[in-house]
């Protein structure tokens, strides 16, 4: 039997994976990207709760103790189920230390040398700045309490296409008009136009070093409605593995990869962070939006309008101040969280305390247009740890899709516990300044944390002690394995991921292509970018546009 | 419990009444004694939660019948605990006020419970067969006034069956941004 070969393998299709697709292929190499979930497109996104809908297909979660993940799973990965919010991360992220009480980013990686790629992937997406026109009523309602309270409110930098957005808030479910610009509209499909195969509903499960140096992936066939069953599998040789199947999966594949690889860095499956994530669900008194924040939306109503808009689109940066103590810095952005994922984690005031069920939180769900939902972004103490993997994935599979239980726990630390804690009185105190609301955060009891940007799991560093990654992304010790996803991030970023990880993936690109070279791959770094004006958007091979 | 009610009985009742702790309604007979009656209105009984958990892509179904025996073997003991007396012609976990079965429930879904995964997980798919109708087509759901969905006061479609919402801006600037805001528009 032949044994199949390529150039540079990819592990999972979103940002990490693209943009390395994209560069690597453009450059003459010959690309393959394995990605565990489905290849969907705008006629597969549903407005629908059902389960097996794109709302279920295109998602991963994996609860585990302490901390539970939500990822994105599918061809384009975390882009086509993100709400596209892209701000930079404020400069003293750079600077953090953590627990480790030493700067925990790479000395070569600060805002001033990260913004060239930073301005990179912006033009390649490509990242929007709002108008006040853009801003849904409920990024509007949080600007408004903002401003009540003295604070001030950005509009958030977005990859939206807001001509074409219809406000439906179903973004989780993948974009059905187009609107939000993922990667099926950018990177993907470059890589694909220079020569890249994408493979769907490949799971990778572990790799295995070749005598010259290369590297043997090994995966499995998902079903591509029951997610449980894996239909046989194989395996394919490459020169250079780029593993991008983000923090919850990146250090399973390589735990499980130990025993032929040989040991890997303590820094694998350690230091994972959450991005210090934590939600917030205010119930709005309405007459009191009207009164204090002068709110009224023309048809005789102030608000009452969970269910419209785009995600977060209003975001408060008064606390990203450099000057605070870290653990005390954190941007509150305003969110919509659809039902289903996480509405029985709201609690409601009850008469013993703050309840996710029964009668008070009933009257709580009668209320539900009125929710005004809270995102915290705090910097987290990096305390997540990865236990041994399960048998195949990143998670015993519990339902047909989306739902399993991995080996992650999270134990938070006074840090963390204090972060959240200032974070929720700042929340108190701008929304029930006057009346104008009744908030809680989310309960923690019943899955952990809730994180929706898991990062940190595999990352960069100078300090072999405590980084898997040098600061060319390569693994310790595993020479042609590079990571290039949200695990190789250092730590929480105070702000949304995804354009960090996106600018750090650009950055490490001409580090692996010379990689690439010197393992005899005929293969160039030229800078080019995908042109958002002139690139077609990604269709799954044999499907034409819905417009032809 | 009585001699007559078979297991078949015994597993609805129970998950109904778990279901019912979980978003509670009101009764549908004055007879119902697993739907408790603290709330006005369907709860995620009346929403399906029976038919969320015989979905079989849910993966629960088959752990049904034992969670159904631990859960009364657990009101049993609970009730032992606080000297209650149950009605034995219901399940333990059925007999119990509703207090009483949500108080248990927070025991059993708390962090440390050995068994909490079972119990968030059955509680999670009870609160969506309200909250989401994930068991149903959300269209079929709209159409059949699905209680959850009604509550909680979903916006309609529109006529071919996707959202869109024409008006959805205040269109006012309500704050001034961060001084440090960079021309990115992100933070310095």
């Amino acid at each position: 039997m032949s044994t199949e070969t390529t150039d540079v393998l990819i592990v999972g299709s979103g940002f990490g994976g693209a943009i390395a697709a994209y560069h690597l292929a453009t450059g003459g190499a010959k690309v393959t990207v394995l990605e565990r979930g489905p290849w969907l497109q705008a006629e597969d996104f549903d407005h629908d709760y059902l389960l097996g809908k794109s709302y279920t297909r295109a998602f991963d979660f994996v609860a585990g103790d302490g901390m539970s993940i939500l990822s994105g799973n599918c061809v384009g990965g975390g882009s086509v189920v993100y709400f596209a919010a892209l701000p930079r991360a404020p400069r003293f992220v750079f600077e953090r230390q953590g627990s480790i009480g030493r700067r925990m980013w790479p000395a070569a990686i600060d805002r001033d040398t990260l913004d060239p790629w930073y301005d990179r992937v912006s033009s390649a997406i490509p990242v929007k700045q709002q108008t006040w026109d853009d801003i849904s009523y409920a990024g509007g309602l949080w600007a408004a309490a903002c401003d009540n309270a003295g604070r001030t409110a950005n509009p958030v930098p977005v990859g939206i296409d807001n001509g074409k957005c219809t406000n439906c808030n179903w973004m989780m479910a993948g974009c059905k008009f187009d609107a939000k610009k993922s990667l099926l509209f950018n990177y993907l499909p470059g890589a694909v136009a220079a020569g890249a195969e994408i493979r769907p509903l490949h799971e990778v499960q572990r790799l295995e070093r070749l005598d010259d140096g290369g590297y043997r992936v090994h995966y499995l066939h998902v079903d591509e409605e029951d997610y449980r069953i894996t239909t046989g599998g194989g395996t394919i040789e490459a020169k250079i593995v780029i593993l991008a199947a983000g923090a919850g999966a990146t250090p399973v594949i390589l735990q499980r990869s130990e025993a032929e690889l040989g040991p890997m860095p303590h820094a694998v499956g350690r230091y994972f962070s959450g991005n210090g994530e934590r939600l917030n669900t205010a119930i709005i008194n309405e007459d009191r939006a009207r009164e204090v924040l002068g709110l009224e939306r023309g048809d005789g109503k102030a608000y009452e309008a969970n269910q419209i808009g785009k995600g977060p689109v209003i975001a408060s940066w008064d606390r990203l101040d450099g000057s605070l103590p870290e653990y005390r810095r954190y941007s509150l952005e305003q969110l919509y969280f659809p039902p289903g994922l996480g509405t029985i984690l709201a609690q409601a005031p009850g008469a013993d305390g703050p309840t996710w069920l029964g009668p008070a939180k009933k009257e709580m769900l009668r209320r539900w247009q009125s929710w005004l939902t809270i995102f915290q972004i705090v910097e987290d103490d990096n305390e997540g740890v990865f236990g041994p993997p399960p048998p195949t994935g990143n998670a015993y599979r519990i339902s047909q899709q989306m739902l399993g239980r991995g080996p992650l726990s999270y134990d938070p630390t006074p840090n963390t516990l204090g972060a959240w804690a200032a974070a929720d009185a700042d929340v108190r105190d701008i929304l029930e300044r006057d009346g104008i609301a009744t908030v809680l955060p989310w309960t923690n009891d019943l899955v952990g944390a809730y994180t929706v940007h898991p990062l940190s799991s595999c990352r960069i560093g100078d300090d072999p002690a405590t980084s898997a990654l040098d600061d060319r992304h390569e693994l310790r010790g595993h020479p042609g394995i590079f990571v290039t996803d949200g695990s190789a991030v250092p730590a929480a970023l105070t702000v949304n991921p995804a354009l960090t990880i996106s600018a750090l993936a650009e950055r490490a690109m001409p580090g692996i292509v010379a990689a690439a070279q010197a393992r005899g791959i005929k293969v160039s770094y030229d800078g080019s970018l995908p042109d958002p004006a002139t690139t077609k958007p990604l269709l799954r091979p044999g499907t034409v546009p819905l417009s032809a | 419990m009585h001699s007559g009610t078979s297991d078949e009985q015994v597993k609805t009742i129970t998950l109904e009444a778990f279901a019912d702790t979980i978003v509670p309604g009101e009764k549908r007979d004055p007879d119902d004694r697993a739907i408790a009656g603290v709330s006005t209105g369907g709860g995620a009984v009346q929403s399906g939660a029976l038919e969320m958990l015989h979905h079989p892509a849910t993966g629960i179904t088959a752990g049904l019948e034992s969670l159904v025996g631990m859960l009364n073997g657990h009101a049993t003991a609970y009730a032992a605990d606080k000297g209650i007396t149950l009605d034995e012609t219901v399940p333990p976990f059925v007999a119990l006020e509703f207090d009483d079965r949500a108080a248990l429930i927070k025991i059993l879904t708390a962090p440390g419970h050995p068994e909490k995964s079972g119990w968030v997980l059955l509680a999670l798919f009870c609160n969506m067969a309200f909250d989401s109708a994930a068991h149903i087509s959300t269209h079929d759901a709209i159409a059949q006034g699905h209680p959850g969905l009604l509550t909680i006061g979903f916006e309609l479609p529109q006529k071919d069956g996707l959202w869109r919402f024409k008006d959805y801006s205040y269109g006012r600037q309500f704050a001034k941004p961060h001084p440090d805001t960079t021309a990115t528009g992100s933070p310095a």
